[in-house]
């Protein structure tokens, strides 16, 4: 095993500890709370999940992989997330993913090689009124352009850079 | 307060106790902090008027009380200024001083009212927007702070819960059944009749489950609900948990509303303190807890057998039904699953009686619905409305048009599985039935407006191409069937369809329908089957003269630039992120047709509307 496996092990475990009750039923809760910790899915997170609720580590995979909210590869340093709802769509929501990948060279669910950046897709986030709508790193973003996004992205990205 | 109540009487005493120490005439500038409003800074609104408030030395006369939603999104940030029911628009940190000032004198800030065509209107009876509303369940959203229990008591909850244990439960069951009341999450199936086969399933343990994975994009009812008024929520739960002998409950939650999870999650603590959830509720026999599972982003997970798989943990995939989730639910016991809608009915059935809800909507479906009006609309937002409400009423009236004099096209209803009906049917009355015979359906009230730049075969590969990619796989109808049908609707987008190829559509689309296991397949099928329904000529358009009339498929158009507009501003050619315009300053520019990717940032950014999408 190597230093960062030891390292996912030992994280894993102290959210483990917060499920007591071993609950199979607790699962989707568990693999919700091992992202926010290591903001993907890392191998050995979902192997001690397997042992600690006694699974198939296979199982534990399947609903990993199953559900569109969890990811078993690393994640860029920032995200930005179109919400592609049927309000944002019809307001242009497409054309916004096109300028992220003009600039960036990913679509949704991808990564920049450099971990910099990830994108995604949302169904709603609730906020219909002000589509098409962005999320970068959380943080909402109404009546969006393509030409907008590009700055946003470019400011995001940048200020990561100069701290 | 984190006192348990010990029976009936100690609750009514904790909201004489509130009502005593609250001065009703006292001013409250309630905040919108809904997540459309926080997404325009409506939480540093609230900063702003508190501080304000401070400095002016008037926290005794005025209280800033962060709400949940208000329904108006168009308006937000907004501000609701009671007991008056004032309402101004659009306040941003640099209109709290002005506010907090001229409250504090008893005069309003003119410049932030709404404006209709007689001029403006203060309150919220008189703004178009809430005029035809009915608002039963959205009302207290905007006078109650949602993390206070204490709000919700003082305005009358949890004597709905008091009232019940009083007579019953089968007197509980039958109010309900009585009511009319029908599924809000989409099927609309009698929610007392669903109550009645759980109550009398056998089985020591049963369970109640809260269905908020609100999967429909479009579509946030029940996210306000739930950030707006969580304990009505609760209330209709433990009710309803009550009347069905049910111990335990689960609230499932969509992971994507971050702020209804927190919410709930606070409003079950908050009445496990107080002793409403728990071992012997207000001192009866009756006993329930809930806990919160929050979703993992599946769509297909709102479907009852799949939504039990998930909370037990395994992969969110529907199984065939042979007996009902009544009988055999979660971990084989008796279930009964409801929307948050649905639960967010039954305080106010029980409260008021099975006559007074039926007299509201039509008899087919009683009560009010909320919707959730979006898209190419002005006034987008909540709105809640009798049942029978027509279409026109709720786009025109609440929702006040169409923005930018383009003229209406289609109103999407009932989610990805719905369908579209364009003008002719504006005065259909909104039931779970009219809107099924019209090839659409309820859904849980999501309403998307489209206009004519609206293309609805983008539409159908839009709602298509969501399902297919949501679609759990066990079908292969299902999974290959929606993924072909989206790839034959891009034929058409992109030039290639034939008459044939509608054909084929159509063919495949009453296999997918008549052999999918669950209604994502079933009914998927929807958006294309009432497109093809309503919007013929426009399919014909694209198949046989190879045009997008709405000018949205890329394949079918061409950009160029009007030379009468033009003024030679540069302003698309900086922009065009291929390099293709070219002009010399303030003389006509010219887009080369074969480097356009036809992206539209030239016609974003041209201010003399002079780039032609044709």
């Amino acid at each position: 095993m190597s230093d960062t496996e030891a390292i996912d092990t030992i994280r894993a475990a102290a959210v483990l500890a917060r499920y007591p009750r071993r609950d199979p039923g607790d699962l989707v809760n568990i693999l919700h709370d091992l992202q926010a910790e290591f903001r993907y899915l890392p191998e050995e997170a979902l192997r001690e999940t397997a042992s600690h609720l006694g699974l198939a580590p296979t199982q534990v995979y399947g609903v990993a992989t199953f559900y569109h909210g969890f990811h078993t590869a690393p994640r860029g340093e920032h995200t930005c997330t179109v919400c592609v709802g049927t309000a944002c769509h019809v307001r242009g929501a497409a054309r916004l993913l096109e300028q992220v990948e003009r600039d960036t060279g990913i679509g949704a669910g991808g990564t920049t090689p450099d971990l910099s950046l990830s994108v995604e897709e949302v169904g709603c986030v609730g906020a219909c009124a002000l589509g098409p709508l962005v999320l970068m790193d959380g943080e909402y973003h109404g009546d969006m352009t393509p030409e907008r996004l590009s700055r946003l992205m470019k400011k995001a990205l940048a200020a990561e850079e100069g701290s | 307060m984190s006192t348990r109540l010990a029976d009936a009487p100690a609750l009514a005493r904790r909201r004489a106790a509130l009502a005593g120490s609250r001065d009703p005439e006292r001013k409250v500038l309630a905040v919108c902090a809904g997540t459309g409003c926080r997404a325009q800074g409506a939480l540093q609104v609230v900063d702003a008027l508190r501080a304000e408030v401070l400095a002016h030395g008037a926290a005794e006369e005025i209280e800033v009380r962060a709400t949940g939603c208000l329904g108006f999104c168009q308006a937000s940030p907004l501000v609701m200024l009671l007991p008056d029911g004032v309402v101004f628009q659009h306040v941003g940190v640099d209109d709290a001083a002005e506010i907090v000032h001229s409250t504090a004198r008893g005069d309003l800030v003119d410049r932030l009212l709404c404006i209709d065509a007689d001029g403006a209107c203060n309150t919220e009876r008189e703004i178009p927007f809430y005029r035809g509303q009915q608002r039963l369940l959205l009302g207290a959203s905007g006078l109650l702070d949602p993390t206070s229990i204490d709000d919700y008591i003082a305005l009358g909850g949890y004597a709905a819960l008091v009232r019940a244990l009083e007579i019953g439960p089968e007197a509980v069951l039958d109010e309900v059944k009585r009511s009319g009341l029908r599924g809000r999450g989409g099927a609309g199936f009698p929610t007392g009749r669903k109550w009645e086969a759980c109550r009398k399933a056998e089985g020591d343990l049963k369970y109640v489950v809260c269905n908020a994975d609100e999967g429909d994009p479009g579509a946030f009812m029940d996210d306000a609900l739930l950030e707006g008024n969580p304990h009505s929520v609760l209330e209709g739960m433990i009710i309803g948990a009550y009347a069905m002998g049910a111990r335990e409950g689960h609230v499932y939650v969509r992971q994507e509303y971050p702020v209804a999870v927190e919410r709930i999650t606070r409003a079950i603590e908050q009445a496990r303190e107080a002793g409403l959830l728990g071992a012997r509720i207000l001192g009866s026999d009756h006993s329930f807890d809930l806990q919160i599972s929050r979703g993992g982003g599946a769509f297909v997970c709102g479907e009852a057998s799949a939504m039990m798989a998930s909370l037990e943990g395994r992969r969110g995939v529907p199984c065939r039904r042979l007996i009902h989730l009544s009988e055999r639910g979660l971990w084989g016991r008796p279930t009964n699953l409801n929307n948050v809608e649905t639960w967010a009915n039954v305080p106010q059935i029980i409260l008021n009686g099975a006559d007074w809800f039926r007299a509201i909507g039509t008899e087919g479906s009683t009560g009010t619905k909320i919707f959730s009006l979006v898209g190419k609309v002005i006034n987008t937002g909540l709105v809640e409305v009798p049942m029978g409400t027509t279409l026109r009423d709720i786009v025109f009236g609440a929702g006040g048009g169409i923005p930018a004099g383009k003229r209406f096209k289609a109103v999407q209803t009932g989610g990805p599985s719905g369908g579209c009906l364009p003008a002719s049917k504006l005065d259909v009355p909104v039931d779970f039935d009219t809107l099924v015979d019209e090839g659409s359906m309820m859904g849980s009230g999501g309403m998307i407006v489209m206009d004519e730049d609206t293309c609805m075969i983008d539409v159908a590969k839009y709602f298509l191409r969501f399902l297919a990619a949501e679609s759990c796989g066990n079908c292969t109808s299902c999974r290959e069937g929606l993924a072909c049908l989206h790839d034959l609707l891009e034929d058409i987008s992109e030039g290639r369809g034939t008459h044939e190829t509608i054909i084929l559509i159509e063919k495949l689309a009453d296999t997918v329908e008549s052999t999918s296991l669950c209604a994502l397949g079933t009914s998927g099928v929807n958006p294309v089957l009432s497109t093809l329904r309503y919007f013929r000529d426009e399919y014909a358009a694209h198949v046989n003269e190879k045009r997008c009339p709405a000018g949205v498929c890329k394949a079918l158009i061409t950009f160029s630039i009007i030379e009468e507009r033009c003024t030679g501003c540069r302003a698309c050619a900086l922009k065009c992120p291929q390099e293709c315009i070219s002009g010399e300053k303030k003389q006509l520019h010219t887009i080369d047709p074969e480097l356009c990717i036809k992206c539209g940032i030239c016609r974003d950014v041209c201010r003399f509307d002079a780039v032609l999408v044709q």
